[in-house]
């Protein structure tokens, strides 16, 4: 078990993670070809792009501006959620040691208090669904559910690292896991937003730039 | 009018089936419940932040139900949902501005209302109109020669005020063909003629067509799409068979929305262009100040604010233009805040005013928003390019106290422009 979830399922996790990604946005594109002649009609290049960019900064639009501490919340959520994995010292090293290809990572104190800031941030959102009655009103159990799948990995990578609660090699059992479940859940669930973003994004910019109408 | 038939599905799901595209999956799974597009919801603020006012909780409410139950409801929960498609929701589309994913819940809205109309659901007011719109081809029931007759009247006593005025009717190849609310014959016939009289002064070529002249298109708001696209195919037929250059619609939203942008999606244009150019009359105006077609005296002096309809200004493509005609034409404009695309819906949009009394008590509620940003601006003068929010913010006006006067463009337009010697109506007794 343990050899197959450091093994095996790493490389299937990202194999479904990558094709059902490019599964979901293809199906869509060809859905969006016979569905969606309004888009193909009116697409502003250039608007998408803005729109998208604009959203992709802290305060780049005029909603996040209007609320500028959820704002700051999602951003540092999102930006630790992408950089601490991506150059995390004990990533970099398990892939040179498995494939021989060297990746760049983070000094070890850094990627810890990038995992911090995101468990924090992770916190700060989970809040607003129990504080806020008009984020609690719309929040259902797959919401939570995505939350702990998103939040698992981070928590037990940074307890692993940290040798507490478990032993190290159990903790990094599960550490595994959960990573690889987020990785194989996202192409599925409400995570698709990651990549699910950019598309929704172009299509408003553009069909509101034809109305001349920023959504930013 | 709603019977008590039991619910068809199938219908219900023949809508949903119509309208499943890309985007809706997209929208479906991408939303985070995030909330974000809580406190762009006027309703929303204007109820004190009640969660069951926040946008994607209307949409879940409404149309997630229908999808998740494949239509299978009673007539309660339809009774239940358009106590929330129509009560709740002018489709401003404000809150697609505010979904970190550009979600368009409006449009979700409007699909939620396309099922229940399926079933007879809808306020029976915009039920009345649609069935108006069929038998009248307007929906004020008014038949096509009484339309004529009103223009005849008041070209007549136009003169009065600018000599020689005309309202040309079915004239071929003219440049503009003006298309009304057919609540300008019906109760405000004045409206028809300053509009005749600002185009009559600019030296325009105009017409009106004697059948397609209705442009207002309600149907849009009660789900009824059919029909909504038989009244944009009159529109466009009036001006392919005048061989008119440009529709220019009156200073009203929704029609301008309905005719250039969602007209020709109903009545399946290529392109989704309209066949004929669709203007407006706040675009009409504005080139003609700005090319100087028009003189004025003097600028309007006192301090006057400018009402940023949804549907000009967020799903057309007209708030610069409305703001450039308010800066030539005022001394002192006052904008609202927040302003242009990003203005509050008055709660007159939607199908909101025709929905009628039964609605009014919920329309002055969430009106509150819109009474705030006029009272804030301190102006007396709000000038309103659009009949539903003119409706609307003269009924905030008695609610809220406010003591504003509301004007359009035409209104202000004859009353600041310089007529040139030979327009002026001579003193003819004292001539003789």
């Amino acid at each position: 078990m343990y050899a197959f979830v450091n093994g095996p399922l790493v490389w299937i996790a990202f194999a479904v993670f990558v094709v059902g990604s490019l599964w979901q946005v293809m199906s869509l594109y060809k859905m969006s070809k016979r569905t969606d002649k309004v888009f193909y009609d009116h697409y502003n290049p250039g608007a998408a792009r803005a729109s998208v960019w604009a959203w992709l900064m802290p305060l780049g639009s005029r909603p996040l501006r209007e609320s500028p501490a959820t704002a700051l919340g999602f951003f540092v959520f999102h930006v630790c959620l992408i950089l601490t994995p991506l150059f995390a010292l004990g990533h970099a090293v398990t892939f040179e040691f498995n494939r021989g290809i060297h990746w760049p990572s983070l000094p070890d104190g850094l990627t810890d208090v990038l995992t911090l800031l995101f468990l924090a941030s992770a916190l700060f959102m989970l809040g607003r669904r129990f504080v806020l009655p008009h984020v609690k009103i719309v929040t259902e159990p797959k919401d939570y559910f995505v939350w702990c799948v998103t939040f698992l990995p981070f928590l037990t990578g940074f307890l692993a690292y940290h040798k507490m609660l478990l032993p190290p090699d159990q903790m990094l059992f599960l550490h595994v896991l959960f990573g690889c479940m987020m990785l194989i859940l996202l192409p599925f669930t409400k995570l698709a937003h990651a990549f699910l973003f950019f598309l929704t994004r172009a299509f408003i910019g553009s069909e509101f730039a034809r109305r001349g109408t920023k959504t930013w | 009018m709603s019977d008590q038939k039991p619910v068809n599905a199938e219908e219900i799901m023949a809508v949903i089936e119509r309208n499943d595209t890309a985007r809706l999956r997209a929208w479906l799974k991408t939303c985070m419940s995030c909330g974000l597009c809580s406190e762009s919801c006027f309703f929303y603020l204007a109820n004190d932040n009640k969660p069951e006012f926040m946008p994607q909780y209307k949409a879940r409410v409404t149309l997630g139900e229908l999808i998740k139950k494949k239509g299978n409801v009673s007539r309660e929960q339809l009774q239940e949902m358009k106590e929330v498609a129509w009560g709740r929701c002018t489709m401003c589309r404000r809150c697609s501005q505010y979904c970190p994913f550009g979600i368009e819940i409006a449009l979700m809205i409007n699909i939620a209302r396309q099922c229940m109309r399926t079933q007879n659901v809808c306020p029976d007011r915009l039920m009345t109109i649609d069935q108006s719109y069929v038998e009248f081809g307007n929906q004020m029931s008014i038949p096509d020669e009484e339309f004529v007759e009103t223009c005849e009247w008041m070209a007549e006593e136009g003169q009065d005020r600018l000599k020689d005025l005309e309202i040309p009717i079915d004239k071929e190849d003219a440049n503009i063909m003006f298309v009304v609310n057919s609540r300008e014959p019906k109760y405000y016939p004045q409206d028809i003629q300053e509009a005749a009289m600002v185009m009559h002064a600019a030296g325009e070529n105009w017409t009106m067509p004697s059948h397609g002249w209705e442009a207002t298109n309600l149907s849009m708001f009660s789900g009824n799409l059919k029909v909504a696209g038989q009244v944009t195919q009159t529109l466009y037929d009036a001006a392919q068979k005048l061989r008119a250059k440009k529709i220019c619609i009156t200073e009203c939203g929704h029609a301008y929305r309905a005719a250039k942008y969602e007209g020709p999606y109903w009545t399946k244009q290529p392109n989704g262009q309209a066949p004929v150019e669709v203007t407006h009359a706040v675009k009409l105006f504005h080139d003609y100040l700005k090319e100087g077609r028009i003189k004025l005296k003097h600028k309007f002096k006192e301090p006057m604010t400018y009402q940023h309809p949804c549907n000009l200004s967020r799903s057309g493509d007209l708030g610069a233009y409305g703001d450039g005609l308010m800066e030539m034409l005022c001394d002192n404009y006052v904008p609202m805040q927040p302003d242009a695309e990003w203005s509050h819906c008055c709660c007159g949009g939607g199908g909101f005013i025709p929905m009628g009394a039964d609605y009014k008590k919920i329309r002055m509620v969430a009106g509150k928003v819109k009474a705030e940003q006029i009272k804030k601006t301190g102006c007396k003068y709000v000038l309103v390019p659009c009949h539903n929010c003119t409706d609307q913010i003269n009924d905030l006006n008695k609610e809220y106290d406010l003591g504003i006067k509301v004007m359009s463009f035409k209104e202000l337009i004859c009353e600041l422009m310089d007529l040139p010697p030979h327009m002026q109506p001579g003193d003819e007794e004292e001539a003789e």
